[in-house]
């Protein structure tokens, strides 16, 4: 196979696998308001793309079983059938068997078998439903080849131009006309216009003659085979005359849509010569042509038609095209903002140079990049940030598949499904949040008798919420289930020797025991979880991300856990520091502000590592000791108080030096497991500076504050 | 005899830590860089000596004279940075080892490297290759992936628990 197409069946593989998305989204909002019309549309259509385009790129087996499944949809959406459990369960097996077939490296092999019986299932609910709605059958037998013709046709939206002049007898042969145009609306966009000038006057008319004729402009994506097929039965005795007057595009190059006079002489209403006598005339052409009789004011009015309704296609057209986006692969967007690190870096460096000199030339040459550099980095970190709200999605299928299969009768709730997140972020978060989502569903939320002997409403509810605070983004998962039970877990970790037995714990320490590898409180394993090791996975993953787990809960109430992560992981703001001559970046989102510290406040406070600030106590880590950096102290040192984890904790440094733009680097392999520093940034002079773990360094204080008693 | 596993003629980049010429398969050589700031990484034992900037990476250095029991390296002209590729649990990493001096480029045939004798080195015997002999002086042969192997990364990573708890 060529290598053309192999990349266009790459893009249908992405877009299909965004439509199976967007499928799954739709069926389960479908599940929940069965009546909503706009949503079978949109399960429709994003069935059928599947299959117009699978069957364009080859993917021969998806196209035919994905048309069972539509022609399934189709009876749904003509509302010959109603949306059911069993219907919806159906097509999402259904769509996790697409899914299969469009990657086949996903699973082992697909299963034929497993389609087979799917299409069977589809099949004879197509059939049973066709029994049952006799009279209506021939209609569904007529839809379901149109939707055929539309399938190899498809996408690109057409204009025609018809003019079905019935024959005088086409009453007496039993046909309707109006049932005609009606079925033409059907088709797509549509105007028609009555042609009345044949209508004799009232004395010599014969009612059962048809004197009308009508012009039927039409925009749609079906093929000019759609309306052929309207038309079929009355072809041969009416005058039937179908032209393409704008076919998707390919005509827009012509600076604007063509005169009424050209339209009417195309047509064969006007001659040449009659246009030019009355163009002459100067009026407006439709007014002047009604005027001197040249023609009817009936053609007049079906060409302004035509010629309003091209002009919409194409200005909706338009308009759709100046907003759609284009498809970048992500390795792209990864180099890009891998140089929009080394710019920043760079810039650093001359904006340093430019303020140790004196030249003025220079230094506003500096600042004019520093503002550009600055823009072109929110700009790019920017086009990375995805909604959060696809992941939601997904989950809310897994909370719908595992309260099934456990008997559980749980309902999930989202907001803040706008939320934005670096793209790695998100990719990173699924498997933590899919932990944690099984975790609450499996252990949190009791069985419904349980909870109606516990007085709470039969139905467990678990919330996943997005918001952002500050440069974070705040994940929770809540649920209303038992909670965590304190005493078992303390119980469980004296019994493994992770702690002592008489150790005293704060609840949330010991919540957080929780989180160690191979530690389950869960009596039996069942194959959702209970083996000890989702909670690790959570933790590792959220690390790889700088994020932050804090769990709460309440007996019997329910429990919260809140992750915390960084908006993006490329680039932060960092505040600089200097330790004797080491410098540290903090994260500038978690600074609150800086203080001076005096030789006289730390004789005032004996020994104590408490700063008074403004009243408030104020507790201190001297990071010059915590990082055994030798050197004498200075006269004044600086505070910088950080606020984390709801209490606000001082660094001792010896001098503040700024703000810096932080390009964050790995420390490498080597470094690895260093404890209280994030990773490292080039500085505008070229040397490494240090990031600092924040929560890291507070927590270990903690735990050697407590060693140490 | 000759060593296993060595079957051509290899060049080798020979360097000096005190007065004693260490040298490192060339293969395993990136580039040699002069002496720069190091930064200093809190909480690592002595012989990691810390981080440098290598055009937009941060690169480990580690003091190989420290790493082999002798006094830290002072900083002289002749002081430089070699960055070699060693590959530790299976993925490639880079780091700069600092060494007095570097020497020339050498060509030593099988025949002309011995393995190291197991007692009289001082050394792991695990880090030295072989040892090869030009003008009467000895030249060890490292096996750089083998100086730093997880195992010894993790003599690391406890010294830096203990330089919190002290």
């Amino acid at each position: 196979m060529s290598g053309a197409a192999d990349k266009h069946r790459e893009t249908f593989r992405e877009e299909a696998n965004e439509l199976l998305t967007e499928l799954e989204t739709a069926l389960l909002e479908l599940e929940e308001t069965p009546d909503d019309t706009e949503l079978i549309g949109r399960v429709f259509r994003a069935m059928h793309t599947i299959k117009g385009s699978g069957a364009m790129f080859g993917f021969d087996d998806i196209a035919a079983f994905t048309h069972e499944v539509e022609t399934a949809f189709d009876l749904v959406r003509n509302g010959k059938t109603a949306v059911t459990k069993g219907l919806i369960d159906l097509t999402l097996s259904a769509r996790d068997q697409i899914r299969a077939m469009l990657n086949p490296s996903d699973t082992e092999t697909v299963d034929v078998v497993k389609a087979g019986e799917l299409v069977a299932a589809f099949r004879e609910l197509v059939t049973g439903k066709k029994k049952d709605a006799c009279p209506s059958a021939p209609a569904s037998g007529k839809g379901s080849p149109s939707a055929q013709v539309s399938a190899g046709v498809k996408s690109e939206k057409a204009t025609y131009r018809v003019r079905f002049h019935p024959a005088r007898d086409i009453f007496m042969c039993g046909t309707n006309p109006l049932c005609l145009l009606n079925e033409m609306r059907g088709l797509g966009n549509c105007r028609i216009v009555a042609q009345l000038e044949a209508v004799p006057p009232l004395e010599d008319l014969n009612p059962g003659e048809c004197y009308t004729y009508w012009d039927i402009i039409l925009t749609t994506d079906q093929g000019i085979n759609a309306i052929k097929d309207v038309f079929i039965f009355v072809e041969d005795s009416s005058d039937l005359k179908i032209d393409v007057i704008d076919d998707g595009g390919r005509l827009d190059t012509e600076s604007d849509y063509k005169r009424l006079g050209e339209i009417l002489t195309e047509r064969g209403d006007l001659t040449t010569d009659d246009l030019q006598k009355t163009l002459s005339a100067q009026k407006r052409i439709g007014e002047l042509l009604i005027e001197t009789g040249t023609i009817e004011p009936g053609h007049v009015e079906s060409a302004l038609a035509e010629q309003k309704h091209v002009k919409e296609i194409r200005k909706e057209r338009q308009s759709t095209e100046s907003i759609s986006s284009i498809r970048v692969p992500s390795e792209k967007l990864d180099k890009l903002v891998d140089l929009v690190g080394e710019l920043v870096t760079v810039q650093a460096r001359l904006s340093q140079t430019a303020a140790a000199g004196n030249d003025s030339t220079l230094l506003s040459i500096s600042e004019e990049i520093e503002r550009l550099t600055w823009e072109l980095r929110d700009n790019t970190m920017n086009i990375r940030m995805i909604p959060i709200g696809t992941t939601f999605s997904k989950f809310k299928r897994l909370v719908r598949d595992l309260s099934g299969e456990l008997g559980k009768e749980i309902e999930m709730t989202t907001d803040g499904a706008e939320t934005e997140l670096d793209k790695t972020v998100i990719e990173k978060l699924n498997d933590p949040l899919v932990h944690l989502i099984r975790n609450s569903i499996d252990h949190g939320i009791e069985m419904p008798g349980e909870r109606e002997a516990a007085g709470k409403p039969k139905q467990g509810t678990v919330h996943l919420s997005a918001v952002h605070s500050g440069t974070s983004v705040l994940i929770r998962i809540k649920d209303d289930g038992k909670g965590l039970d304190a005493e078992t877990i303390r119980a469980k970790a004296a019994e493994r020797g992770l702690i002592a037995s008489d150790a005293e714990l704060s609840d949330r320490e010991l919540f957080e025991l929780i989180l160690l590898p191979g530690f389950s409180t869960a009596k039996n394993i069942t194959n959702v979880s209970g083996r000890g090791v989702g909670m690790d996975v959570v933790k590792q993953a959220l690390g790889a991300l700088r994020g932050h787990i804090e769990i709460a809960s309440t007996k019997g109430e329910g429990t919260t856990i809140t992750l915390r992560l960084p908006l993006t992981l490329a680039i932060i703001e960092g505040l600089l520091v200097k330790i004797a001559d080491d410098c540290f970046v903090f994260p500038l989102s978690v600074v609150e502000e800086c203080v001076e510290l005096t030789r006289k406040d730390v004789t005032d406070s004996h020994g104590r590592n408490l700063a008074n600030v403004r009243g408030q106590i104020i507790p201190y880590i001297r990071l010059r000791e915590r990082f055994a950096i030798g050197g004498d102290l200075p006269e004044i040192e600086q505070i910088v108080i950080i606020g984390s984890d709801g209490c606000r904790t001082g660094f001792v440094v010896d001098n503040v030096i700024g703000e810096h733009q932080t390009v964050i680097k790995s420390l490498g392999r080597f470094y690895r497991d260093t404890e209280g520093l994030s990773g490292a940034t080039i500085l505008g002079d070229g040397t490494v500076a240090l990031i600092l773990d924040i929560n890291k360094l507070v927590r270990n204080a903690e735990l050697d504050e407590q060693a140490a008693l | 005899m000759s060593v296993i596993g060595l079957t051509e003629t290899t060049q080798y980049l020979t360097f000096k830590l005190d007065e004693e010429i260490f040298a490192l398969d060339i293969g395993k050589v990136r580039e040699v860089l002069d002496f720069t700031t190091v930064t200093k990484v809190p909480q690592t034992p002595d012989f990691m000596r810390g981080v440098i900037n290598l055009r937009g990476s941060v690169v480990p250095v580690v003091d190989m004279r420290l790493k082999f029991g002798m006094s830290e390296t002072e900083k002289t002209v002749n002081t430089c940075i070699i960055i070699a590729e060693v590959s530790l649990d299976n993925e490639t990493t880079v780091l700069g080892a600092l060494s007095d001096s570097v020497q020339e480029v050498i060509e030593l045939e099988p025949g002309q490297i011995e393995p190291a004798p197991r007692i009289g080195t001082r050394l792991k015997t695990d880090f030295i290759k072989g040892m090869g002999k030009r003008d009467s002086q000895f030249i060890m042969i490292l096996d750089i992936d083998k100086v730093f192997t997880s195992d010894e990364l993790v003599i690391v990573h406890d010294a830096g628990k203990e330089a919190v708890l002290s």
